[in-house]
């Protein structure tokens, strides 16, 4: 793929996610950072193609194993523990 | 490439699309309060979506045989049951840790993409004769930078959770030259990073590589010690951001939208809310990053006069009970004693008693942004009664009693009135302006920031020693009797 388009995504990609949370009242702030967080294990998609592409080469396939395990750990963990403050809040909010 | 396998490709580039679309949904729903929740279940979609159609990417299908199947669907079962268990597991209280620890995790996984990326394509290539086994100077780069990235979140999150677990010293640790120390380590990371991209043969670019990722470690770690633990929320958030951008130098090497476009958003993301949270403590990012702020035997600020009064759980009652204004002031102290039910209880009963009642928020009360917030909703504590530190102060004008439960530098009075205390301009929750303060607290030392209290020698100030949820449980039951 074309460098110049990656870098293109990257830059409207950094402006976005500058915009989207400028307004964000603070209680909020420790469930949008672990929600963000989990989002940041989307390199569980890298780790699945590191582990599945290089399957004739053991070293990566093992660095690739280990990464898909934290990656998961990181993206499920993230997720839940996540719904699980907000679950609090949302218990406040039928009040 | 054949015409199945390219219309596969882009319908699975096309579901990256669409996962993208609902990270970003998801990040803006997490934003407001009545949408948090729908947020993180879209985002969390996308994350599914994502790796989904992964599975169907031309590498791995290319690559459909038993063996790797068994590794990709036992990695990923090994990985979702240990995060549901933890992230179910986890009390309330050590949140931050757990945020942190997660953070580093991510940040490991992304080093380890590149390593083994690089690993694969670059020493085992059939075209090994050009520079680094072929790669693009590009890739080399993006390469080098997850690793860097991804090395210094991953040790950094690490030491990070190990203070505010209480597993090392909260304090920030400093040494003379450490500056220096610092300076050298991360110009020598630089000096093999370099290396590693212009080198050439694979097996010495290799060689800089482990001595980058090791490098990378070093750094995570000297990077954080100097910070106090007072100021991980900061450090945290911003190890956060890190972590996306690790994971976006990941996508650039794997040449992945996904990748880049979630990483990004999240380091961005994670600025900001960085800046938002030196803001509150009204210092810069490189303040809270290079002063070594609160350190053992540091800059302690002027000599307190006065001294501290104690007050026993008896007369702190009749305080109470004759308080028409209450204010209660959270603070981390009252997530380590795991009070904030107690906490609620006595607020009900005061109510029932006739007395109004609020809780002050402090933006930086706790170990992350909201931390209280996450605590006191978990107590079932109304959303009305809490308050952002502007009206707080203004109830506290007012209020007959602030109850100060563990809560410390933000407190501080010195904050506004001591030039030569390091907290100084920080904006603090006036908790001196009460007509009564009872300051809820373990012992005399000083708080987590290595700071003594202004506040604890005030003449309207009583402290009830000793735990603070024995304390509250007690008042509590004088109350019913």
């Amino acid at each position: 793929m074309d460098i110049i388009l990656l870098l293109f995504i990257f830059t409207l990609a950094a402006f976005l996610g500058f915009e989207l949370i400028s307004k964000v009242p603070s209680q909020l702030h420790t469930p949008l950072m672990s929600g963000s967080n989990a989002i940041s294990g989307i390199t569980i998609v890298g780790a699945l193609i590191a582990t599945a592409g290089t399957k004739d080469c053991t070293f990566a396939t093992v660095l690739g194993v280990v990464a898909l395990v934290l990656a998961c750990i990181n993206v499920v963990g993230g997720y839940f523990v996540t719904d699980r403050m907000l679950a609090m809040f949302k218990k406040k909010g039928g009040k | 490439m054949n015409a199945d396998s390219q219309t596969l490709m882009q319908t699975v580039n096309f579901v990256y699309i669409i996962s993208s679309i609902l990270f970003v949904i998801g990040i803006k729903m997490l934003g407001k309060a009545d949408t948090a929740r729908k947020g993180n279940i879209i985002s969390a979609v996308g994350m599914l979506i994502a790796v989904v159609a992964t599975l169907f990417d031309r590498q791995i299908l290319k690559a459909a045989e038993p063996m790797s199947w068994a590794l990709l669907v036992g990695a990923l079962a090994v990985g979702s049951i240990v995060g549901y268990l933890v992230a179910k597991k986890v009390k309330m209280t050590s949140m931050p840790e757990m945020v942190a620890l997660l953070n580093g995790f991510g940040g490991l996984a992304s080093l380890l993409v590149g390593w083994a990326d690089f690993y694969y394509r670059g020493m085992t290539s059939s075209i090994s004769n050009m520079v680094s086994g072929g790669l693009p100077t590009f890739t080399l780069v993006a390469t080098i930078l997850a690793v860097l990235i991804g090395g210094v979140t991953f040790t950094g999150s690490v030491y990070a959770w190990g203070k505010l677990s209480g597993k090392i010293s909260g304090r920030a640790q400093v040494f003379k030259g450490q500056k220096i120390v610092n300076a050298v380590i991360a110009l020598a990371s630089l000096a093999f990073s370099v290396s590693f991209c212009v080198v050439g043969d694979p097996q010495t670019a290799h060689l800089c590589l482990i001595a980058s990722i090791i490098l990378s470690f070093v750094l995570g770690f000297a990077a954080v010690m100097p910070i106090g633990g007072g100021d991980m929320p900061v450090v945290i958030s911003l190890l956060n951001s890190l972590s996306g951008l690790a994971a976006s130098a990941a996508g650039f090497v794997i040449e992945n939208n996904v990748l880049i476009v979630a990483g990004c958003l999240v380091g961005a993301s994670g600025v900001i809310l960085t800046v938002i949270m030196c803001k509150s403590m009204n210092r810069t990012l490189s303040n809270v990053l290079f002063s070594g702020f609160g350190a053992a035997g540091g800059a302690k600020g002027g000599k307190v006069a006065g001294e501290m009064k104690p007050m026993s759980v008896d007369d702190a009652y009749y305080v109470l009970e004759a308080a028409q204004n209450v204010v209660f002031i959270p603070g981390y102290g009252m997530a380590v004693a795991q009070a904030q039910h107690a906490v609620k209880e006595l607020a009900t009963i005061l109510e029932n008693n006739g007395a109004e009642v609020s809780f002050a928020i402090h933006p930086v009360a706790g170990r992350m942004p909201g931390h209280m917030n996450v605590l006191l909703a978990e107590a079932d504590v109304p959303y009305e009664q809490l308050k952002e530190m502007d009206e707080a102060n203004r109830i506290l004008e007012t209020a007959d009693v602030a109850v100060v439960i563990g809560a410390n530098d933000v407190v501080n009075p010195a904050a506004a009135e001591d030039k030569g205390s390091p907290i100084y301009g920080m904006p603090i929750i006036e908790a001196y302006k009460a007509k009564t303060v009872l300051a809820l607290k373990r012992g005399k030392g000083a708080g987590f920031s290595g700071l003594e209290n202004a506040l604890f020698f005030r003449p309207n100030t009583r402290m009830v020693y000793g735990d603070a949820k024995a304390t509250l449980n007690e008042l509590v039951s004088k109350f019913k009797q």
